[in-house]
């Protein structure tokens, strides 16, 4: 194993707290240790820690700060909104009145296996497919939506590709069908893997719901929130003493809550940064793609269309999780869309919904970069690679 | 989630590669699943014991060092002793595969027991 080298490839995973963020945080996990719904003065200065939160969150989103739900992960926000939304509009509909889901087959677990649920309680869900580039098509979606269509849920941009969907585009096209419609329909989308890089301004985009996570944005895990724009129905799914307008019950994660508004604070210069780590996965898709032949990449080629920080690659004659070992010994920690890593025997849904084989997506490996990644990190990848793939090769005879 | 025996078996692995002129061969495994396995043996034909064995493993680390493993087993055993490995042997000399790769060692004495049964002592 290579001596003290580490190198954190797998941002898209999870992403480092940053110091300053951790700084933010202490004195609520010490001495501000009060219940933010408690009248005395250790309850009132967490509470106004958290407003203080909220309103940089408000400002990130260009909404009000009432517009916004704290939870306890990125997964609750996208049951919250879909549950959520589909159980407040139940008590609206009549007996027997129909519920219709429009939602991709490359959205994270969370919205998917949320759908999926709801089809057993007789929700219809159609799941739209994505083309070669991992990106869904809006005639497809304009296709779909019925008068009956109650929600449309479409990432921002996915997480094993970082395809950007066309979600100002979906934004638009739905408020252009609401305007000649009976009954609205909504639109949420996860922005989880977006939040770094792109415009989350929910106006620009025309979400009605948007979900985001603090430790996707070097801020601390246990902490998501969900956006909901004003007289959105919306039926809490955890109840209780009445926190975060009545939509999430549960004494707030103060501390957590802090490291997320800081975070969103800090995702300044989104344009430069951008550049910057487009510049280093644009050298490492060109280095590896002539040094090891028999490489694809997975994803959009259009640099305009995914996220700067996510390479997706299958490598013909070798597994996934077998790469993913061996980069391990090298010191450098990334992913991979093999079944062998994961609960289920099938791999990535993303890849087989782009029309990859299975082979193809058993043989994938993800590197995300993140803000701490440098080009040294970038060439020591790239001085060990071809010997991994050359090993796994010939173990394979492949 | 692998200890350091499995590694140790997927990172310096011994009987990989391929037999010239093997007497059989056995495979295992799909596309579906991820792993594609194919062993070689070389049969001495007085003993009917196994004087030489390869294995070619597309797969995750457990099924590269499971393949190993089996090979390891199966050396020198005759054909009767060779059909009665279990998968539990094969992990348990691994020191217990993960639950969720147990399917790893199934595979590899699937691939042995194929290439048994493919035998035809007089070819």
């Amino acid at each position: 194993m290579a001596k003290n080298k580490k190198i954190y490839f797998d941002y898209a995973a999870t992403t480092p707290l940053d110091g300053s963020v951790l700084r933010k945080m202490l004195p609520y996990l010490k001495e501000n240790y009060g219940n933010p719904s408690s009248v005395h003065k250790f309850g009132r200065d967490a509470a106004e820690a958290i407003d203080i939160a909220r309103g940089e969150t408000a400002k990130f989103l260009g909404c009000k700060e009432t517009e916004i739900i704290f939870t306890g992960s990125a997964t609750e926000s996208d049951n919250l909104a879909i549950k959520g939304l589909i159980k407040a509009l139940r008590k609206q509909k009549r007996a027997g009145e129909k519920i219709h889901i429009i939602t991709s087959q490359i959205e994270h677990k969370a919205v998917l296996e949320t759908c999926k649920e709801l089809e057993k309680e007789g929700v219809r869900v159609t799941y739209l497919p994505v083309g070669a580039d991992g990106i869904i098509n809006l005639e497809d979606l304009e296709a779909e939506i019925l008068p009956e269509t109650d929600l449309v849920s479409i990432m921002y941009a996915n997480n094993e590709t970082g395809a950007i969907q066309p979600i100002k585009e979906i934004g638009r096209l739905i408020k252009k069908i609401n305007e000649n419609k009976e009954h609205r329909v909504y639109f949420h989308s996860d922005a989880v893997q977006a939040a770094n890089w792109l415009d989350c301004r929910v106006d620009e985009l025309g979400v009605d719901l948007m979900t985001l996570s603090a430790h996707k944005i070097y801020g601390p895990k246990g902490v998501g929130l969900l956006y909901v724009r004003q007289s959105t129905p919306l039926h809490p799914l955890i109840t209780g003493g009445g926190q975060e307008w009545k939509l999430r019950a549960g004494t707030e994660n103060v501390a957590g809550i802090v490291g997320l508004g800081e975070a969103i604070r800090q995702i300044k210069n989104q344009k430069s940064k951008f550049k910057f780590i487009a510049s280093l996965r644009d050298k490492l898709v060109a280095d590896v793609l002539i040094m090891i032949p028999g490489s694809k990449l997975n994803g959009p080629t259009n640099s305009n269309q995914k996220l700067p920080n996510i390479a997706n690659f299958s490598f013909r004659g070798v597994e996934g999780e077998a790469m993913v070992l061996a980069l391990d010994q090298e010191g450098i920690a990334v992913s991979t869309g093999s079944a062998c890593t994961s609960q289920e025997l099938t791999p990535s849904h993303v890849l087989i919904a782009m029309g990859r084989s299975e082979l193809e997506a058993h043989a994938s490996l993800r590197i995300s970069l993140g803000k701490y990644s440098t080009k040294a990190e970038i060439n020591y990848f790239l001085k060990v690679f071809p010997a991994i793939i050359e090993r796994l090769r010939k173990i394979s005879g492949r | 989630m692998y200890n350091k025996k499995v590694i140790e078996h997927f990172a310096h692995p011994k009987f990989f590669g391929k037999i010239k002129d093997p007497d059989i061969i056995g495979r295992a495994g799909n596309p579906r699943c991820g792993d594609l396995l194919t062993l070689y043996l070389k049969i001495d034909k007085k003993t009917q014991k196994i004087k030489d064995i390869k294995f070619e493993t597309l797969g995750c680390a457990a099924a590269i060092a499971a393949s190993d493993m089996i090979c390891q087993l199966a050396i020198n055993k005759t054909l009767e002793e060779a059909i009665k490995i279990s998968f539990q042997d094969v992990s348990e000399e691994l020191g217990v595969l993960p639950p969720l790769k147990i399917h790893c060692a199934q595979l590899v004495t699937e691939a042995l027991r194929d290439a048994i049964n493919n035998y035809q002592p007089d070819s």
